[in-house]
């Protein structure tokens, strides 16, 4: 099981967040191209190695997150918040290893 | 075997005699005794049949690796079969049973399976019964399925109860700095060291005496109760009965602790079993070794077992195994084991492959008067319930020869020493070769993570306590955020182990078991080469070698060295197969835990739950909710209770609790801005004490989710989404102002617990409004026209948002209150609609109405729809841009032969037709056909069965063409014409009315 340290909340089991998708997908805006939306919508890389994920603490403080993680040893790296705005707040863009 | 049970010695108490039954013949053991160990006590030699030839099984092993002493325990509905005897503690009525033989494993009739034996080798069955040759050639599965009943029967383990399980099980969660796996020397030495450190330290034996390896040696028996309990002062958390069977990702490991499976009366109220989810934040892994067996004619014969079982009986258990006996080994470990049978009182004669022996290992022994034959191994045993003589062979030039017979009653085995590296390989570390000391063992890591003791291949006592010391040091480092490594080298013994797998001499055809549990034998092994395995993970699957309950702790490493002899490998280049957890069985209960029956999913409650079971609602599931069915009046059914209930909803007032509808709270300055992004209609202009249904599309263009939203104030909207759907819109909405529109300024609160839902439908709806609000000039047509929202309160004060909104297609109402005043409200309206010849109706009735409306729910906006295959499409803005705007127009989504959404009539009115069916051309019945059928139900404005569905083109397409509805596995194929999807009242005259 996978243990997330969530901004807000602390260190928790993976079985209270929800998986999001890919974190470094930049949308584009509601009136974008076909193509555009579609690569945003369909295309995703198959990293092996440290990849940006969002999730949410659904079971818990509802926000969304993201998270660095590699896909290979599972370590995650780094958690943040989704919103800009909470980071700062926090000011916690970077917690490193959860486990210290 | 001559076994005996010692007057002194072992960890037994005498004092306290224990009663059991084996295949109902009464036997006694001691307080101490394993089921094992009190059955040899009682010489109980066969106490199996093995897999395939159903050959006589004694035991083995005196522990978790046993592959002969399997059984069932308990009677009834708490029988647990392919238990290993060597690890059950006894207890007093313990009832015990031989598995996979019949009459019983004394004398079994499957034995004659063995006569045949050189047909049944590797693939036997999968090759001979995928269609018999050469008749039936080419059938394959077909055929395989129907031998495979058969064969089923006739190979296996023990049979599981068919009675529902009586006992209770856990889920429990555990935290701690510091998890030690084994009470051994070394895990003992850690728990100890790490604790005096400070550290919370939890540590777990497997076994139901704590102690591990010093059970069994004299010495450090005499001291172990001073041990633990220095260990409890230092305030480790000991946990015997209790497994770590898989560790995992961020330092979670599982453990199963074994609560009530050692005990003879468990009190009621204790569970049987309790599933641990241990989070630690380092590891240490003292899980000890297991002793290998060797391959030679007839290793599996009772009467055969390792060395170190002997030892452990002997000094554990006060049981002397044999008078006679042979021990083969290929290192330094049976020595000892020697000496203290010699000592006992038995006739030893050591056999040691290796030529070499160092004097120092061997003085020990020669004192006690153990004969030491170097050189010599053992090619056959003999005898078929028990040994009676062995076949020597000597050590030649070129292998081995046969040498002379040797008389014995017990025939020991170490063949090396396998360290228990299971829980490391979960992390997804490969073991690494050791080809000094011929075993597998920890790879390098940075895993936060130590092995100690012979688990790190460290065989002496003083060399494992000491690893057990550093493995603390580095833990406590770790903790402290160090980097830290721990450097314990393997060995330990005076002269090196001899890598010995297999004895054989050409000429003599014996069968030599690899994997005793499954029946693999070397020859299979060697089978599988030849005919092309060369892969482990293929070898392993063909022959089913390490397959069985026992996971190969017993024969993998035979089997890996005899496939790297056949390719000319070495071991190391063949390579190991993937230990996965659990690392010993686990059952199904002890994973459920508590979830079961009622409790096997959450149970969501309205607040009018109570209120509708007194008013005599049938309820049903939708999703994780009760929701009212029907409300049955006496002497009807579900058929005619829903009819009436529609009925009276078209003719008079209907009232039906809507309860689980999802209702999330949308708040602040962008409230406007954020649901016109997220709707397909406008809601940029929706007035203040209006509502409008809306439709959400997911980003690829598919419909997600409808619902009506209230605009309640200028920056304040109530949302209301589908029952199913609720959980999914919510989280989605968050995910978009969260990551998306962080610059939108909304708040979203899930309000779906907070309010109790009452729908008021029917032509008298407004009267029955009227006579509850405390204020009935609020509620006039006037004031509350179609689609107007106000709040306001009932009489007696009851706060209520009322919308005029319509589900039904009647006039009607949907009435929030808050959760509390739900039933008070619910009695006000209730009372109200009953004396107008109203109704309470349920999902059925609420699904009749809405199905001869043609209004969509989750059944037809099952992610595969669109916008316009809803029918809907005018409700697609072409006005302003919206989530799924540009993907639903993807030129795939807009083909005009798209299924779309269509109403449909028997043709012959009588008849029935069901959901689920396919929409076919008439005459092709074949493939998916040309739609499919959502939802029926019988209308009672119609007089007979409609239904909805989706069809190719939709209903202009299929006029006065020919249709059925196919469903060949039920009813056949009912003649049916396609038809608008608004099949009652069109025009909605009823409901804006």
């Amino acid at each position: 099981m996978l243990r997330i340290q969530c901004p807000f909340c602390g260190l928790r089991d993976h079985s209270e967040f929800s998986y999001g998708s890919d974190a470094s997908v930049e949308y584009p805006p509601l009136d974008g191209s076909q193509e555009a939306w579609h690569d945003a919508v369909f295309q995703r890389e198959n990293i092996d190695g440290v990849q940006l994920e969002t999730w949410q603490h659904t079971l818990g403080c509802r926000m969304w997150i993201v998270v660095e993680r590699n896909t290979r040893t599972h370590d995650i790296l780094s958690v943040r918040p989704a919103h800009d705005g909470m980071a700062q707040a926090l000011n916690t863009s970077l917690i490193t290893e959860p486990d210290q | 075997m001559n076994t005996r049970r010692l007057p002194t010695g072992g960890q037994i108490n005498r004092a306290k005699p224990l009663e059991f039954e084996w295949d109902g013949k009464p036997l006694a053991g001691y307080e101490g005794d394993s089921l094992a160990s009190a059955l040899l006590a009682s010489d109980e030699t066969i106490l199996g049949r093995s897999f395939k030839y159903h050959r006589p099984r004694g035991l083995m092993s005196a522990g978790v690796e046993e592959s002969g002493a399997i059984v069932t325990i308990g009677t009834g509905a708490r029988r647990d079969a392919n238990v290993k005897a060597t690890s059950q503690a006894l207890y007093d009525g313990l009832v015990a049973k031989g598995q996979n033989a019949w009459p019983s494993v004394r004398n079994d009739f499957g034995a004659v399976n063995s006569l045949f034996g050189r047909f049944f080798s590797a693939g036997f069955y999968y090759k001979t019964f995928m269609g018999l040759p050469p008749f039936e050639w080419g059938k394959g599965t077909g055929a395989w399925m129907w031998y495979e009943k058969i064969i089923r029967k006739a190979a296996g383990m023990g049979t599981a109860s068919r009675e529902a399980d009586p006992d209770a099980y856990e889920h429990a969660n555990g935290y701690c700095d510091i998890l030690v796996v084994g009470s051994g020397p070394a895990g003992r030495a850690a728990a100890l060291s790490a604790a005096q450190s400070g550290c919370d330290v939890v540590l777990v034996e497997q076994d139901f005496a704590l102690g591990g390896e010093s059970l069994s040696r004299v010495e450090e028996a005499d001291t172990l109760s001073q041990e633990l309990a220095a260990l409890r002062a230092a305030g480790v958390r000991l946990m015997e009965n209790t497994t770590a069977f898989g560790l995992y990702d961020g330092g979670v490991a599982g453990l199963l602790e074994r609560v009530t499976d050692h005990l003879s009366a468990p009190p009621q109220w204790m569970p049987r079993q309790r599933f641990w989810t241990m989070r630690s934040r380092f590891t240490v892994i003292a899980s000890g070794a297991l002793e290998r067996h060797l391959a030679f004619g007839n290793n599996d014969r009772p009467g055969i077992m390792t060395a170190n079982a002997a030892k452990i009986y002997l000094n554990r258990y006060g049981i002397l195994t044999g008078e006679n006996i042979v021990i083969a080994t290929n290192n330094d470990s049976a020595y000892l084991t020697a000496s203290s049978l010699s000592n006992a009182g038995a006739c030893v004669t050591l056999l040691d492959s290796r030529e070499q022996i160092l004097n120092s290992s061997q003085s020990g022994v020669q004192s006690t008067g153990v004969d030491v034959k170097s050189g010599m191994s053992i090619l056959n045993a003999k005898g078929s319930k028990g040994v009676y003589s062995i076949d020597l062979a000597e050590k030649s030039p070129d292998g081995w020869r046969a040498k002379n017979q040797m008389a014995c009653d017990l025939l020991l085995i170490s063949g090396g020493w396998s360290p228990v590296v299971n829980l490391l390989s979960h992390r997804g570390l490969k073991p690494v070769w050791d080809s000094v000391n011929a075993c597998f063992i920890a790879p390098d890591h940075h895993e936060p993570i130590a092995m100690a003791g012979s688990a790190a291949g460290i065989w002496d006592h003083a060399g494992c306590v000491q690893s057990g010391e550093k493995a603390a040091d580095h833990a406590v480092a770790h903790l402290h955020g160090q980097r830290a490594e721990t450097s314990n080298k393997s060995g330990g013994w005076q002269t090196p182990i001899e890598g010995l797998y297999e004895i054989s001499v050409s000429g003599h055809q014996h069968k030599s078991f690899v994997d005793p549990q499954h029946d693999v034998t070397a020859d299979d092994i060697r089978l599988a080469h030849q005919e092309g395995f060369v892969s482990v993970e293929h070898l392993k699957r063909y022959t089913t070698l390490g397959m069985a309950t026992d996971q190969g702790k017993m024969g993998n490493v035979i089997g890996l060295a005899l496939m790297a002899e056949a390719l000319g490998k070495e071991i190391p280049e063949v390579g190991t197969t993937t230990f996965r957890p659990p690392y010993t069985p686990i059952s199904i209960g002890a994973l459920k835990g508590r979830n079961v029956g009622s409790h096997f999913r959450a149970l969501r409650r309205t607040p009018l739950h109570d209120w509708n079971l007194n008013a005599g609602g049938t309820m049903t599931m939708a999703g994780l909710w009760h929701r009212p069915w029907y409300f049955a009046q006496p002497g009807e059914g579900i058929g005619e209770a829903y009819v009436r209930e529609t009925e009276t909803v078209r003719r008079t007032v209907g009232v039906c609790d809507v309860t689980s509808l999802g209702k999330i709270a949308v708040q602040g300055p962008d409230a406007t801005e954020f649901l016109n992004r997220v709707y397909t209609n406008p809601f940029a202009k929706l007035a203040v004490g209006k509502a409008r249904y809306g439709i959400m599309l997911r980003d690829d263009g598919f419909v997600m989710d409808d619902g009506t939203t209230w605009r309640l104030a200028e920056n304040n909207y109530f949302m209301t989404t589908t029952t199913a759907h609720a959980a999914k819109v919510m989280t989605f909405l968050e995910e978009l102002l969260q990551t998306r529109w962080q610059d939108l300024r909304v708040h979203l609160t899930s309000v779906s617990e907070q309010w109790a839902g009452i729908a008021v439908a029917g032509p008298q709806s407004r009267e029955v409004i009227t006579e509850c609000a405390a204020d009935p000039r609020e509620v006039t047509d006037r004031a509350l026209p179609f689609m107007g929202v106000i709040e306001t309160t009932l009489k007696g004060n009851i706060p209520v948002r009322i919308a005029r909104i319509s589900f039904s297609g009647e006039r009607a109402f949907e009435i929030y209150t808050p959760s509390d005043y739900g039933p008070a409200a619910m009695d006000m309206i209730w009372s109200a609609a009953r004396v107008r010849k109203g109704c309470l109706y349920g999902l059925e009735a609420l699904g009749a109405l809405r199905i001869e409306k043609g209004h969509v729910t989750g059944a037809e906006l099952d992610g595969r729809v669109t916008i316009e295959d809803a029918g809907l499409g005018r409700m697609a803005s072409d006005k302003k841009s919206y989530i799924g705007s540009v993907l639903k127009n993807r030129p795939e989504l807009l083909k005009d032969d798209r299924p779309r959404l269509v109403g449909i009539f028997p043709k012959d009115r009588r008849e029935i037709f069901n959901a689920g069916s396919i929409l076919c051309q008439n005459g092709n019945v074949s493939g998916y056909g040309n739609g499919w059928v959502t939802a029926v139900t019988h209308s009672p404005a119609l007089g007979h069965w409609i239904g909805l569905g989706f069809i190719e083109g939709g209903h202009s397409n299929w006029i006065d063409r020919e249709v059925v509805c196919a469903d060949p596995l039920r009813k056949g194929n009912t003649p049916v014409e396609i038809v608008s999807p608004h099949m009652f009242d069109p025009s909605g005259e009823r409901m804006y009315g």
